[in-house]
C-alpha cells in the first residue's frame, strides 16, 4: 500500500479504471471526451469550468489536469483564479444560504 | 530571466554533447520511457530520410538583443559568431541552383548581422517563392538604425514571422524579458502600417507562439482566434497566421526544465503525446538548416546540438543536392518535440 492516499503519477492511470469495467469505461470515457468537445460553449471556456468545478469536489488530480490543460489553451493566472473564486462563492454561499434556516429556528425556538 | 547566454555563463548544458547525454540517459535508458528511435520503429519506421528539399534555413549568427528564457538557439548580446559574407554567397548559390523555394533566415536576430541588408537584397532579387525573415519585432524598436526595417522588409516581399507569446504582457515578459511585449506590440503596429498582415496586401505577418512554460501548446486555430481576438480589441493589430511551436527540450529550455524539476514530466508529456501522422509531416523531410560557419544540418534544432548530417557532404562547400537527399536524419529524444499532439514546426502545427 502507498503511503500517501493521493499519488501525482496516478492521474496518468486514470484510463486503467477501464481494465475491471471495458463497457463501462468505454461510456464514460466517450462522454466525457464528448462533453468537452467545441459547442455552444467553447473548449476554454468548457476548461475553465472543470477547473472551477475541480477545486469544489477538491479532486487534486482534477486541479492538476485542469491548471495544465488551461495553460494550454493560453488561460492566465487572473482568468484561473477568478474560476476558483467562483468556486468558493458558490461553496461559502450554499454555506451562508443555509443561515436562513438557522436563522428561522433560532426564532421559532425563541421568545 | 537570464542575462546571459549558457555558453558566457560557462553552464554545464552548454555543452551538446551534455545536452545529447540526457537525452539519452535517465527513463530513457532505464527503458521507463521509449526512445524516439523504438518509437519510430513501433510505427514501423526504421528511420526518418529526406524528401525533396524545399525549404533552405539558414542561421547567419547567435547575436541577438534579446535573452529568452525559452532559446533553443541561447543566443543572446554576448554571441559573436556570424556567417560571413563568402558563406553568404555560397549560400545565394544554393538557392539559384537547387529545387529549394523557401528561404528562412533566422539567428538570434538576424537583422543584427552587419551584410543582412546586403544578403536580403541579393537574395530578394534571385526570386524565392518564399523568403521568410525570424525577426524578434523588439529589433525594430533596439536601434535607429533598425527603425526602418518595416519598410525594408516591404520593398523585398518578406514574409515576416515574428514571436509573441502571448497577447498579455505577463506571460510574454516573463518568457522574453521585462518590456518586450509593449516594444513587440508597438513593432507590430508599425509593421501594420506598412501593410504587413492587412487584407490584400500580400504582405504577410504571421505569428509565433511558444508556451511560456513547461507545458504543451493547444490548439493552433483556437489560439489563433484568441490572439485576433484580443489583439485587434486591445492594440487594433492585424497579423496572418498564428504557428504555434512546442518548445525543444534542449538548450536553454532544457536548463530551463531541469533547474525547475520539470524535466521528466515534460519528457512524458511529450512521448505520451506522439502522434504517428505528425511524423509524416516533420520539416526536416524538406528542410536544410545552416550554421554560421557553413555546416550542414537537418534542422536548427540539431544544428544546437552539433548534430551534423550523416552524409559525406557536411558543408557548403562540398554542397550536392543529390548526394545530401541519400541520408538518414539525426534523431534523438528532443525530436518528441515536433512529433507531439499537433506536431510543431517552424510553419507551425503540421496535423
Amino acid at each position: 500500500m502507498k503511503s500517501s492516499y493521493y499519488q501525482s503519477q496516478d492521474l496518468k492511470k486514470f484510463k486503467s479504471i477501464s481494465d475491471w469495467s471495458p463497457e463501462l469505461g468505454k461510456k464514460f470515457f466517450d462522454y466525457y471526451n464528448s462533453v468537452f468537445e467545441e459547442g455552444a460553449l467553447t473548449a476554454r471556456e468548457k476548461s475553465l469550468i472543470a477547473l472551477a468545478v475541480a477545486h469544489t469536489v477538491q479532486c487534486p488530480y482534477c486541479i492538476d489536469a485542469y491548471t495544465q490543460d488551461g495553460l494550454q489553451r493560453g488561460v492566465d493566472k487572473a482568468e484561473m483564479m477568478e474560476a476558483v473564486h467562483v468556486a468558493g462563492a458558490i461553496r461559502g454561499g450554499a454555506s451562508l444560504v443555509h443561515g436562513v434556516q438557522m436563522m428561522e429556528v433560532y426564532n421559532k425556538r425563541s421568545m | 530571466m537570464p542575462t546571459k547566454s549558457l555558453k558566457a555563463q560557462k553552464s554545464i548544458l552548454a555543452s551538446t554533447q551534455k545536452q545529447l547525454n540526457l537525452l539519452s540517459g535517465g527513463i530513457f535508458a532505464s527503458g521507463e520511457l521509449p526512445t524516439f528511435s523504438e518509437r519510430i520503429a513501433v510505427q514501423g519506421e526504421s528511420s526518418l530520410r529526406p524528401r525533396k528539399l524545399e525549404i533552405l534555413q539558414m542561421n547567419i549568427g547567435y547575436m541577438c538583443n534579446q535573452v529568452c528564457a525559452h532559446c533553443h538557439v541561447d543566443a543572446g548580446p554576448d554571441r559573436k559568431e556570424m556567417m560571413t559574407r563568402e558563406t553568404l554567397e555560397k549560400c545565394l548559390k544554393i538557392i539559384e541552383t537547387t529545387s529549394v523555394h523557401t528561404l528562412d533566415l533566422t539567428g538570434g536576430a538576424p537583422e543584427m548581422h552587419l551584410d543582412f541588408r546586403w544578403f536580403v537584397e541579393r537574395a530578394a532579387a534571385l526570386g524565392v517563392k518564399d523568403f521568410i525573415i525570424r525577426s524578434n519585432l523588439t529589433i525594430i524598436l533596439a536601434n535607429k538604425k533598425y527603425n526602418d526595417l518595416p519598410e525594408f522588409f516591404k520593398r523585398h516581399s518578406i514574409h515576416v514571422v515574428s514571436s509573441l507569446p502571448f497577447y498579455k504582457k505577463e506571460k510574454t515578459d516573463s518568457q522574453r524579458g521585462d518590456g518586450v511585449f509593449q516594444k513587440s506590440i508597438q513593432a507590430i503596429q508599425m509593421l501594420n502600417a506598412v501593410g504587413y498582415g492587412q487584407p490584400n496586401s500580400g504582405l504577410l505577418l504571421d505569428l509565433v507562439y511558444n508556451p511560456s512554460g513547461a507545458f504543451l501548446p493547444g490548439d493552433q486555430q483556437a489560439l489563433e482566434n484568441d490572439f485576433k481576438k484580443a489583439l485587434k480589441t486591445n492594440f487594433d493589430i492585424d497579423f496572418n497566421q498564428l504557428f504555434t511551436i512546442t518548445n525543444m527540450p534542449i538548450s536553454r529550455f532544457l536548463d530551463y526544465l531541469v533547474a525547475s524539476e520539470n524535466y521528466e514530466e515534460y519528457m512524458y508529456a511529450l512521448v505520451e503525446a506522439y502522434n504517428p501522422e505528425a511524423l509524416n509531416n516533420v520539416m526536416c523531410v524538406n528542410t536544410l538548416s545552416v550554421r554560421w560557419d557553413g555546416y550542414l544540418y537537418d534542422c536548427d534544432f540539431n544544428q544546437m546540438l552539433d548534430l551534423k548530417v550523416a552524409n559525406p557532404v557536411q558543408h557548403l562547400d562540398d554542397f550536392d543536392e543529390t548526394l545530401l537527399q541519400d541520408r538518414t536524419i539525426c534523431i534523438s529524444q528532443h525530436c518528441f518535440g515536433c512529433t507531439a499532439g499537433a506536431g510543431s514546426s517552424c510553419q507551425g502545427s503540421v496535423v
